[in-house]
């Protein structure tokens, strides 16, 4: 199972002090019991914790396999990783937490055979001056997509080799998915 | 002026393709850097037709935006409202039943049908034959029939709900797919003697605008892109949902890499659509077509959810954020086009423009889909 061995490489890269796997074998096993007991309960259950920023999701609710959380810094070493073991990539795109004064940026890399594991990486930049380094020079095609975050967020991927407008206008100086923007 | 311009050997100049171009079948630019008659570089040039879709999806509810997903791509529009509301579905855990979940299977695959056919009409006719363009749009326009007798539009489709459908099909309707279904067949047959042999289109497109699949995994390319470059890859069997487990299809694959591949697959398709089809009429149970419990008010509980289809053009994928409310936090379309035209910039490189077109129209963009 691809699943396992893109997980099991992904919590080793990063080792943190702070989370316990014991901790986990505990909030899988009340799980069963909500989901024996009634539905609603199991959906409202709070997440298991992340062990190293991996988590594991049920495809059948959220659509994707593993959920992993890192620090900008750590990018470019787990998406090498996801890159050795064979996946592609399928889109980037950007969340805007304006609450937490932080910015979002999500990756989606999938399989092309039939081991389906979609891995979804997360990274947190600071909402003013927002700064996170390119993947394109790993995958090709991030290219575009890292544009395209440029433009909706203002997110700056630092070593981008073009990051001008792509699908806003050349002379454009304004983001249009930041919660805060006024048409 | 005086007199004529002469190029200097080794010299490049720019050539602007685009965006009022008709090889490029909607509003794109290439800046192309020639050498004489080849390609020495290529710059796509994006966002003529940009409508922020996305912002939409976060400004309006649920249904409101549902009507935004067929503006996306105006030949292939079901495939996307399938996916909106599947990843809606998902979100607010809303159960489907089965008779809706069949139609709207019958639905897409029909859609997929129109769609590769005006993509063939198009094709050829950007090979400089006309003729296939006018069979293709007459057979088209059965489906077309057939579809707006049921969802009311030709095009723009809304005819998926949350949960259901918006009217049920009846007797009628199913007699009048039973019929077209060997009209098509015997249409696909002719454009395969008509088309597929012709010596002069092959010469074309045989080992022309080639595509690695390394270079599709770089690229993200899905669809009939990747399976032209021997990618056994399509979400209705990779990552099954709705009712495709229930059906008896193949994922047509070429190993050529080639124009002439991207083409085979795309004309197979429409033969395995046309199989679905027919074992959908057969299986198709009776019962309602719209769930007995529905939420009034849509409201998602708080997380991230994605979903993922085959459309006509690729794998297209929609990432709700939900933060509990009735709109969505974050709503992000992954379009299948804009990662398959990404790679042209770099697969065009010392092609000759001709040919260099010629993959493009292989490609089957749809503009306000990259765009969105």
């Amino acid at each position: 199972m691809m699943k396992n061995i893109i997980k099991q490489a992904l919590t080793d890269l990063f080792p943190s002090p702070g989370t316990v796997a014991e901790e986990l074998g505990v909030e899988t096993a009340e799980d069963e019991v909500a989901e024996n007991g009634k539905k609603k309960k199991a959906k409202k259950k709070e997440d298991p914790p992340r062990v190293n920023g991996v988590l594991e999701r049920d495809h059948a609710q959220y659509g994707y396999d593993i959920d992993v959380q890192l620090e900008p810094g750590e990018l470019l070493a787990a998406v090498m990783i996801i890159d050795k073991a064979g996946f592609f990539i399928e889109s980037i795109t950007g969340v805007d937490w304006i609450k937490e004064k932080q910015l979002e940026v999500i990756y989606d890399f999938s399989r092309y055979d039939f081991d389906p594991c979609r891995v979804v990486v997360r990274t947190r930049t600071p909402r003013e001056n927002p700064g996170i380094p390119t993947i394109s020079k790993i995958f090709a095609g991030a290219n575009w997509h890292e544009r395209e975050t440029h433009d909706f967020f203002g997110i700056k991927f630092e070593g981008h080799p073009h990051l001008v407008p792509l699908l806003l206008p050349e002379d454009a100086d304004f983001h249009p998915l930041l919660k805060d923007f006024k048409p | 002026m005086s007199g004529p311009i002469s190029i200097q050997p080794g010299e490049t100049f720019t050539l602007n393709v685009g965006p009022q171009h008709p090889a490029t079948h909607g509003v794109l630019r290439v800046k192309m850097e020639m050498d004489g008659e080849y390609i020495v570089q290529a710059e796509t040039v994006l966002g003529y037709i940009h409508r922020m879709h996305e912002l939409m999806g976060e400004n309006r509810t649920y249904p409101q935006v549902l009507p935004n997903l067929s503006r996306l791509d105006y030949l292939g529009a079901m495939g996307y409202t399938h996916g909106h509301v599947l990843a809606v579905e998902r979100a607010a855990s809303i159960e489907v039943p089965e008779r809706a979940e069949y139609i709207r299977v019958l639905m897409v695959e029909l859609n997929r049908i129109s769609s590769h056919l005006f993509w063939f009409g198009a094709f050829v006719m950007d090979l400089g034959g006309f003729t296939p363009l006018m069979y293709a749009i007459q057979d088209r326009e059965h489906i077309l029939d057939l579809m707006e007798a049921v969802t009311g539009s030709r095009l723009t489709y809304c005819y998926f709900r949350f949960g259901g459908l918006y009217n049920d099909v009846d007797d009628d309707f199913i007699g009048a797919v039973r019929a077209v279904i060997p009209r098509l067949r015997k249409s696909l047959k002719k454009y395969a003697a008509l088309v597929t042999g012709n010596i002069i289109f092959r010469k074309r497109l045989e080992d022309i605008g080639p595509i690695s699949a390394e270079m599709c995994r770089k690229y993200g390319a899905t669809g009939p892109v990747a399976r032209g470059s021997g990618i056994d890859f399509d979400v209705r069997k990779n990552e099954p949902y709705s009712m495709y487990p229930e059906f008896d299809f193949d994922v047509p694959v070429y190993h050529e890499c080639d124009s002439l591949a991207r083409y085979k697959v795309r004309m197979d398709e429409m033969e395995q659509s046309l199989r679905i089809i027919e074992q959908g009429l057969d299986k198709l149970p009776d019962g309602p077509i719209m769930p007995k419990k529905k939420p009034k008010l849509i409201k998602p509980p708080k997380g991230d959810y994605y979903q993922a289809v085959e459309t006509a053009r690729g794998s297209f994928g929609i990432r709700i954020v939900s933060d509990g409310s009735k709109n969505a936090y974050r709503f992000k379309l992954r379009s299948p086009t804009y990662s398959n035209m990404h790679l042209f910039d770099e697969a065009c490189q010392g092609m000759m423009i001709m040919d260099a077109l010629a993959m493009m129209g292989s490609l089957d963009l749809v503009i306000p889909e990259i765009d969105r």
